[in-house]
């Protein structure tokens, strides 16, 4: 909780500066949010947000439906700017003006949405904004041969096998669509991987192949992004945990500090589930006072 | 077939992708072909009219039809390209007469050779283009209202400004002055060709207009970002593709086949009357969606227009060399229409089906 990050110092344009550059100094994490916020008219889905995205480093984001876990990494992945506070990567501030400046810097996403064309064919997607290309004379053309062999690898190496490559992607499952965007953002984030609920709609082996990933990412010295609802995969792969509530920051924790239990908590509602809890104990009487307000509790109740 | 048959105990992985894979014949590789419809199309209405009207069998009529075919075929080239990157445009009618007066008035009163004015008339078409896009990027507005607009305004345009510069309705005679002939050349001049006769220069510039921008569409990166900003342009900005940018190239594409339609016009005849051009829009749109093309983009193939525009060169020639009565054309052209969206709708259907 008393994190080390200068909190509400960016009001103070001079002294905010000079110490953030010199906080910034060599050890510059990877990516750096201060204070960001974002608005969507007069929605304010994300004020005062700061965020350390440290190489080698797995960081969870977390929070309910709407707090505003998928805006923040869209603000990292280029595709919104935001409309207070600032972005730094590698220590220096960046405004980026289209998400291909942050694919520029290696840095890649998974959407939730999984941002692809449903009437393209799977390598083209795979390869789309990225494409592989081959000089002829004047021109340059795709490399096709080498874009469907890479695709086909990349996916087999996912677990996924598809019977044709060429086939547009609205004809995949839901799953299989979610694996050639995690797999696409894997090939090119070279040195920042965002996850926005790349497992939502996963098996369980293609969930721990993802899993996997995540953790090789990390022994390769990226930094990773992940959003999730499921708070084992994350306590599983998490160093660093973000809980965002309503637009702001609730917790911010490295993983030393939480055990598995605290996070389910703190994700369940925390505070407020503490209160729930309470009052519901009180409503059922003298004998339904453990700690757990789970399905054990009705058992007891006639007991 | 036969691996079906034997269960194989085998490394599961590729029997299993070789038994899935052999699910996908030839026969839906075919079915999920855009411009298929539109090839079947083209089939029954040349032996329609290849049954009924003999004039329809001589190769100079066939040179006909091509070059019917060719003047809508090439504006089809780059509406087709537009529509698959999800827009279209309503003032690309009008644009080429718009570009054929440009270069006639500018030639004419200020004196310039024909190339040159040619010159200030790309300018003119490819910034009508421009305007086009960036207006839609900017206001973020349905192309058919910003285009509608831009339609009204040039058939507008077009005519006031002829009157005001000429004092009548059509543009000045050019056909006598300096560079008139070499354009005549490349822009409205015929090539013999064996079997047919003289063939018109514009069927063969169509030709290569549909080949170069197949090849663009399906082997470049420009191809790629083509489909992916008109199959679903959030999520292609969100890969990094620079979505305005392409947008904008490409109402400039259908701008520069605008000019060159234009400047066959303007040198076919050396004069350019001001109030045409209304309506053929539609047909370059027809000519796009017979082949094949979505409306909703994302979709579509430049061959597939090419052979829709084959079929309304067949169609309006055909009825003349079948005896029939010409007002019938438009009827034809639209009851093509229906059959061809319908028949499309039907095949890309049983494709994704399987
Ligand atoms: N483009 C937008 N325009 C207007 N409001 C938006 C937009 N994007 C997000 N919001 C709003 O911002 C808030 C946060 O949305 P966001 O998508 O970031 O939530 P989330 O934490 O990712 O939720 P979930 O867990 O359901 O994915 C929501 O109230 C949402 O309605
Ligand atoms: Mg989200």
């Amino acid at each position: 909780m008393t994190d080390t990050t200068p909190r509400s110092t960016a009001d103070t344009e001079g002294a905010a500066g000079t110490a953030g550059a010199a906080g910034g100094g060599a050890d510059a994490p990877l990516l750096e949010l201060r204070g960001v916020g974002k608005s969507f008219g007069n929605i304010r889905a994300l004020s005062g947000v700061d965020l350390r995205v440290g190489a080698g480093e797995v960081t969870c984001i977390l929070g309910d439906n709407g707090a505003g876990k998928s805006t923040l990494i869209k603000i990292l992945a280029g595709l919104h700017a935001p409309t207070a506070g600032s972005y730094r990567v590698d220590g220096e501030e960046v405004a980026f003006a289209s998400p291909r400046d942050a694919l520029d810097r290696g840095i890649a996403t998974v959407y939730q949405d999984l941002a692809m064309v449903p009437l393209m064919p799977v390598w083209r997607n795979f390869f789309l904004g990225s494409e592989i290309l081959r000089k002829v004379g004047p021109f340059s053309r795709l490399d096709v041969a080498a874009m469907r062999r890479i695709t086909d690898e990349e996916l087999k190496k996912m677990g996924i096998d598809l019977p044709d490559i060429d086939a547009p992607v609205a004809n995949l499952s839901g799953g299989q669509k979610q694996v050639v965007a995690i797999a696409r953002a894997v090939y090119f984030g070279a040195r920042v991987l965002i996850l926005d609920e790349p497992t939502a709609a996963l098996g369980v082996k293609q969930s721990g192949v993802v899993l996997k990933y995540v953790s090789a990412a990390r022994e390769a010295g990226l930094g990773v992004v992940f959003i999730t609802h499921n708070p084992h995969h994350a306590y599983m792969v998490g160093d660093h945990f973000v809980i965002l509530r309503l637009g702001e920051t609730e917790l911010d924790a490295p993983r030393a500090e939480l055990t598995l239990g605290d996070l389910t908590h703190h994700m369940a509602g925390g505070a407020e589930l503490d209160a729930l809890e309470h009052e519901l104990a009180r409503s059922e009487g003298p004998d339904g006072g453990p700690a757990v307000p789970h399905p054990t509790a009705p058992a007891d109740g006639p007991a | 077939m036969a691996s079906t048959l034997a269960p194989r105990p085998a490394p599961a992985a590729t029997t299993e992708k070789e038994l899935r894979a052999g699910r996908r014949p030839l026969l839906n590789r075919l079915l999920s072909r855009p411009e298929l419809g539109s090839l079947i199309g083209a089939v029954a209405v040349f032996a329609v009219f290849f049954a009924l009207a003999p004039t329809f069998r001589q190769g100079d009529s066939f040179a006909t039809v091509l070059y019917a075919a060719s003047v809508v075929g090439i504006m089809a080239v780059g509406v087709a390209l537009l529509m698959i990157g999800g827009e279209f445009d309503l003032s690309a009618g009008v644009a080429v007469v718009t570009a054929a007066l440009t270069a006639g008035m500018a030639g004419y009163y200020l004196n310039l050779n024909v190339w040159a004015a040619a010159g200030i008339s790309l300018l003119v078409a490819l910034a009508i283009g421009f305007a086009n896009g960036a207006i839609l990027v900017r206001t973020k507005l349905p192309s058919f209202l910003v285009t509608l607009s831009m339609f009204l305004m040039l058939q507008g345009l077009n005519i006031a400004v002829t009157k005001l510069v000429t004092g009548s309705v059509s543009g000045p005679n050019i056909s006598d002055m300096d560079g008139y002939e070499s354009a005549r050349a490349v822009f409205a001049s015929s090539v013999p060709v064996p079997v047919l006769g003289g063939v018109r220069i514009t069927v063969i510039w169509w030709l290569v207009f549909v080949a170069a921008a197949t090849w663009v569409l399906m082997r470049t990166r420009v191809g790629n970002w083509i489909f992916a900003v008109g199959g679903n342009a959030e999520s292609a900005r969100a890969v990094g593709v620079p979505v305005t940018r392409v947008k904008i190239g490409l109402f400039m594409t259908v701008g520069f086949f605008a000019w060159f339609s234009g400047m066959h016009l303007l040198t076919a005849s050396g004069r350019q009357q001001s109030g045409e051009g209304v309506g053929m829009e539609l047909l370059y749109i027809m000519a796009a969606v017979v082949g094949g093309c979505l409306l909703t983009g994302g979709f579509g193939s430049v061959i597939g227009a090419a052979i829709g525009a084959f079929i309304y060169g067949m169609t309006t020639m055909g009825i003349v060399y079948a005896g029939w009565d010409n007002n019938w054309v438009m009827f034809f052209v639209g009851a093509m229409l229906l059959l061809a969206v319908v028949v499309n709708a039907w095949v890309r259907r049983q494709a994704s089906k399987r």
